[in-house]
């Protein structure tokens, strides 16, 4: 058995730069995010679709990026937690998640915040159900959820123009 | 400790100083660290639950390419285990496994695709061996033995104390309650999976980054399994993707790579996937418990004798705390005069058991507060009022000798009921719909470290200079419970700095003085203190020379607000920066130490240094429930939680911690265990874990819940930081038994078992149909070999906290 596979070459719409990367396609994105592009702040904690951390926006989706090969993206617009700021500015999800205790230990925040990001792009004022619809699928084993909801809300309000 | 004036940083909501770096995914977790030529490592697990090894051909995969090292037990001839009463684990198997998951060997190669495919070619020889599923098959079966130390058998650990003659306070009890309980075992769960790197530096020494809790702890045990110096190894602890107590034992892939990475001289990752994380456990022990429980016809406790049989799982890990810790907190919440507790740890071929948030403490707090429900029914009492009417005094000493300070229970108990409308609800919300309450009571840090020694506890430095700069280093650790966040509160309160202009250097053992690490909810109390008192250290040189530039005594200098000024005349000020600037002039550089040692507990009986605290929390819960009498379903609209916390260090972090119990009590009292099931014979009979994985292993999601109501308690205690008690255990304690007893208002039926699952409740509403005791919980309880017990006397029985004869008793008044 070959132990080097050999590597594919292509690029993805990273964070709205333009970015080519070459990597084993077994890879999935999450591995391809992580090892390939040193974007380490999209985490993981099954690598089976079960625990939502490793959530990125896939041409403004929600996806699991463990669940998805590198292969699968070529040409895709991929946001990860890294783009999710305006330079110093943080988001105002982000900013609502660090005033509001919604990030306790932080490892499940990536994928929260890209996740409730989607909603908000397409739902500015979702319901408490709504938004626990949404993030039904991120395990988050530190906040008992309840702060996070408040700083979704919070978010939304702040995104008012 | 320092607690006057008025309090700028304490007491306010704030961002979390490290905030910024959670949601913008730069917080730097054990499996980001990515440095050059490094390489992966995968372990060989064990799929038997008990086996010997007979014979490891790793020729084919040493010949695979791209893989650098393989290790099997032979590279490792020392035991090591986090307790030194507890030394039984090999890194890789001593030709023996005893859980399936235990590691037999361990590849490195140049990535872990090419360590996966290697473990594939590896071929292990066992011999299979006989195994032991549960704690009653352990007591009838003494031979073979899991391990060749331990009490007897495959026992592990069995005592027996009592305080004052339990037997004679039962007798003399208006009721004696005999209950047996069962507590299924469940497990952390971090999201985060354990990783470690280690690297060798330039000097050939180690330094290993990995996700711990306890930097200090496997800093010690990684020099002996590694037969290395101390002094040549560097342990950081990575800010953790959680812990629960999960993080807090040196872990088999700890030294594995360590060691490859000494051999090999590059740095070692080594990430555990899912399934592994299930095997390394370390989680909730399943106790089954008899509590036998007198008291008289008004509801106050005469006595309570409380058995505990605790499933261990293959090795020893933090089990002989933990079969302390099933016991020795029963005293602390409600008088009770005379106590005995038997206790028996087994050993059993199942991933290890160790401490999980509230380690030990759960399952016998499940069984008396359920207990006490069914003592307030039969009595016809509300439970509330029962409650409140045997809540602990304050600085008072239990029968087992630990020292209470402040208790604020009661208001506890009264604010949640007064919030959930308890009178009106209780008994009268009709069919199907219940509330129930609980309380529980907590350590604020163990008052003794698990290796002897009477050095401090936790240890905090500061530096500060003429740039205005202050820096502390503390060995804490940052595992999401926001302890880096009390730290540099504590200190920014006493130099009147902004906390976000504080760096925090935490978790480092070449860096940072000594803290035990983030376990049994001592950082607050214990580096807080700390902290303060490096702080005042520094406050009085900064003072000192600020007062020579302002013309006033130190004494009457104010630091706030990034200034030092006079209090009475804030207009003679100097900036925090220029003080420091005339202090350095005056004193040449500046630094601080603060320390903390825990108060020497009253106790003086061999064991009796678990349990002493500085300070316990203490909390009180109702719960509300809906439960579907076709499907037994059950849902929680609603839970309200009190906690005595004695002062909010930052009121954000105190409710995430209080909430966060909340949702892991709630998720142990409906749908966590960690089950095992034996494979039919023609498939080996063997034991095998029944659900590692995320998917089938039931854990609440945002949709399962309810909204909380948090009450936070303040009583500042004067053991603490300017008063702060613990927030991140206790809160858990009382949230399974207020859910059975709300069940029990709901349908009239007894669950004495957890997790409370709709099957248990159909078959016990089937049995109220039926006309039998509407009860499911286990039937019986086996004998066990308790020895005989440690007799200590009670402090109002004449006892001076040693051992001491049943006669020696003086008359009761
Ligand atoms: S890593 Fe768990 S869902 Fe992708
Ligand atoms: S904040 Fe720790 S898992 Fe969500």
């Amino acid at each position: 058995m070959a132990a080097v596979p050999q590597r594919v070459h292509l690029k993805f719409l990273v964070n709205g730069e333009e970015t080519p990367v070459s990597f084993a396609p077994y890879k999935t994105l999450l591995e391809v995010l992580r090892e390939d592009l040193n974007l380490t702040g999209t985490k993981h904690g099954c690598e089976l679709g079960e625990c939502g951390a490793c959530a990125v926006l896939i041409d403004g989706e929600p996806h699991l990026s463990c669940l998805v090969l590198g292969v699968e993206c070529e040409g895709r617009r991929i946001e990860t937690v890294e783009g999710l700021a305006d330079g110093a500015e943080l988001h105002p999800l982000q900013a609502a998640f660090a005033d509001l205790g919604a990030a306790q230990c932080g490892y499940c925040t990536p994928g929260i915040l890209m996740t409730a990001k989607a909603l908000l792009d397409k739902d500015p004022n979702p319901s408490r159900e709504t938004i626990k619809e949404a993030i039904s699928g991120n395990l988050c084993r530190c906040t008992g959820y309840q702060q996070i909801f408040e700083a979704i809300e919070e978010a939304a309000v702040r995104m008012k123009p | 400790m320092s607690t006057q004036g008025k309090l700028r940083v304490i007491g306010k909501a704030r961002r979390r100083v490290d905030g910024r770096a959670k949601v913008t995914g730069l917080t730097r977790f054990a499996d980001d660290i990515v440095l050059p030529r490094m390489l992966h490592c995968r372990l060989l697990r064990s799929p038997h639950p008990h086996a010997e090894i007979l014979e490891i051909i790793t020729g084919k995969a040493e010949k695979l390419p791209g893989v650098h090292l393989i290790l099997t037990g032979k590279d490792f001839p020392v035991t090591f285990g986090i307790m030194p009463v507890a030394q039984d684990e090999y890194p890789l198997a001593n030709g023996r496994v005893r859980y399936v998951g235990d590691p037999i060997a361990a590849v490195i190669a140049k990535d872990e695709q090419t360590a996966t495919e290697a473990l594939d070619l590896i071929e292990v020889k066992f011999k299979q061996l006989k195994t032991i599923s549960n704690p009653e098959e352990a007591l009838q079966n003494p031979e073979p033995r899991i391990h060749d130390y331990g009490d007897q058998g495959n026992i592990h650990r069995i005592q027996s104390y009592e305080f004052g003659d339990v037997d004679e306070a039962l007798a003399k009890s208006d009721h004696v309650f005999d209950d047996l309980f069962f507590y299924e075992g469940n497990t952390h769960l971090p999201i985060e999976q354990h990783a470690s790197v280690a690297a060798p530096d330039g000097e050939g020494k180690l330094t290993l980054w990995s996700s711990t809790q306890v930097p200090h702890y496997i800093h010690r045990a990684l020099a002996r399994a590694l037969q290395m110096p101390a002094s040549h190894i560097r342990v950081i602890a990575c800010p953790n993707g959680g812990g629960f107590g999960g993080k807090c034992d040196l872990h088999n892939h700890e030294i594995v790579v360590s060691r490859a990475a000494l051999k090999l001289g590059r740095p070692v990752k080594i990430c555990l996937n899912r399934e592994e994380v299930f095997y390394m456990h370390r989680g909730r022990h399943p106790v089954l418990m008899r509590m036998r429980t007198g008291v008289t016809k008004d509801g106050k406790l005469t006595g309570m004798h409380l058995q505990t049989l605790l499933d261990g799982g293959g090795y020893g890990s933090y089990g002989p705390a933990s079969t302390f810790y099933t016991g020795v907190l029963q005293t602390v919440t409600y008088e009770l005069p005379r106590y005995k507790f038997d206790a028996c740890r087994a050993f059993t071929n199942k991933p290890p058991c160790g401490p999980k948030r509230g380690h030990g403490t759960p399952q016998p707090r499940f069984g008396q507060e359920v207990q006490l429900d069914k003592i307030a029914e039969k009595l016809k009492l509300d439970p509330a009022e029962l409650r409140l009417n045997i809540v602990a005094k304050p600085d008072t000493l239990t029968a087992n000798w630990l020292k209470i300070g402040t208790i604020g229970l009661a208001e506890c108990i009264r604010q949640a009921t007064a919030r959930s409308d308890w009178k009106k609800k209780f008994r009268k919300m009709g069919p199907g719909r219940g509330i129930g309450i609980a309380c529980s009571s907590y350590l604020s840090g163990a008052g003794l470290p698990i290796y002897w020694n009477k050095m401090p506890h936790s240890g905090v430095q500061l530096l500060a200079d003429r740039s205005g700069q202050v820096t502390v280093f503390c060995g804490a650790t940052e595992i999401g419970q926001g302890s880096d966040d009390v730290l540099a509160a504590m200190v920014a309160e006493v130099l009147g700095m902004d906390p976000y202009d504080i760096r925090c250097v935490t978790g480092d053992t070449a860096l940072t003085p000594v803290d035990l690490g983030s376990y049994s909810s001592r950082v607050t109390v214990m580096m807080g203190n700390a902290a303060i008192q490096a702080a005042e250290k520094l406050k009085a040189q900064i003072a000192e020379a600020a007062g020579e530039q302002l013309e006033v005594i130190p004494s009457r200098l104010s630091f706030s607000d990034g200034r030092v000024f006079v209090t009475e005349n804030s207009n003679k000020s100097l900036s925090f920066k220029e003080a420091v600037e005339f202090a350095e002039v005056k004193f040449g550089t500046l630094g601080a130490v603060g320390s903390y040692t825990p108060p020497r507990a009253p106790g003086r009986y061999k064991g009796a240094g678990v349990g002493p605290s500085p300070a316990y929390s203490y909390s009180a819960c109702v719960v509300e429930v809906e439960v579907d009498q076709a499907t037994g379903w059950i849902a929680v609209p609603k839970i309200w939680i009190a906690h005595d916390i004695g002062r909010t260090v930052n009121p954000v972090l105190a409710r995430g911690q209080v909430e966060g119990s909340v949702y892991m009590g709630l998720a142990e009292a409906l749908m966590e265990e960690q089950v095992f099931r034996r494979l039919p014979p023609k498939m080996s009979h063997a034991l095998v874990h029944k659900i590692p994985s995320l998917l089938e292993y039931k854990s609440p999601t945002s949709l399962d819940m309810p909204e909380i109501d948090t009450i936070l308690i303040e009583d500042p205690d004067p053991n603490c930081p300017f008063g702060a008690k613990e927030a991140g255990q206790g809160p858990l304690l009382p949230v399974m038994p207020a859910v059975a007893n709300a069940i029990f208002d709901a349908v009239g039926v007894r669950i004495d078992e957890l997790p409370i699952t709709p099957d248990k409740v159909l078959k016990a509403l089937e049995l109220k149909a039926a006309g039998k005791n509407p009860r499911v919980g286990p039937e019986r309880f086996p004998l066990v070999p308790y020895p005989k017990s440690i007799f200590v006397l009670p402090p109002w029985e004449g006892g001076d906290g040693k051992e001491s004869k049943r006669d020696d008793a003086v008359a009761v008044v």
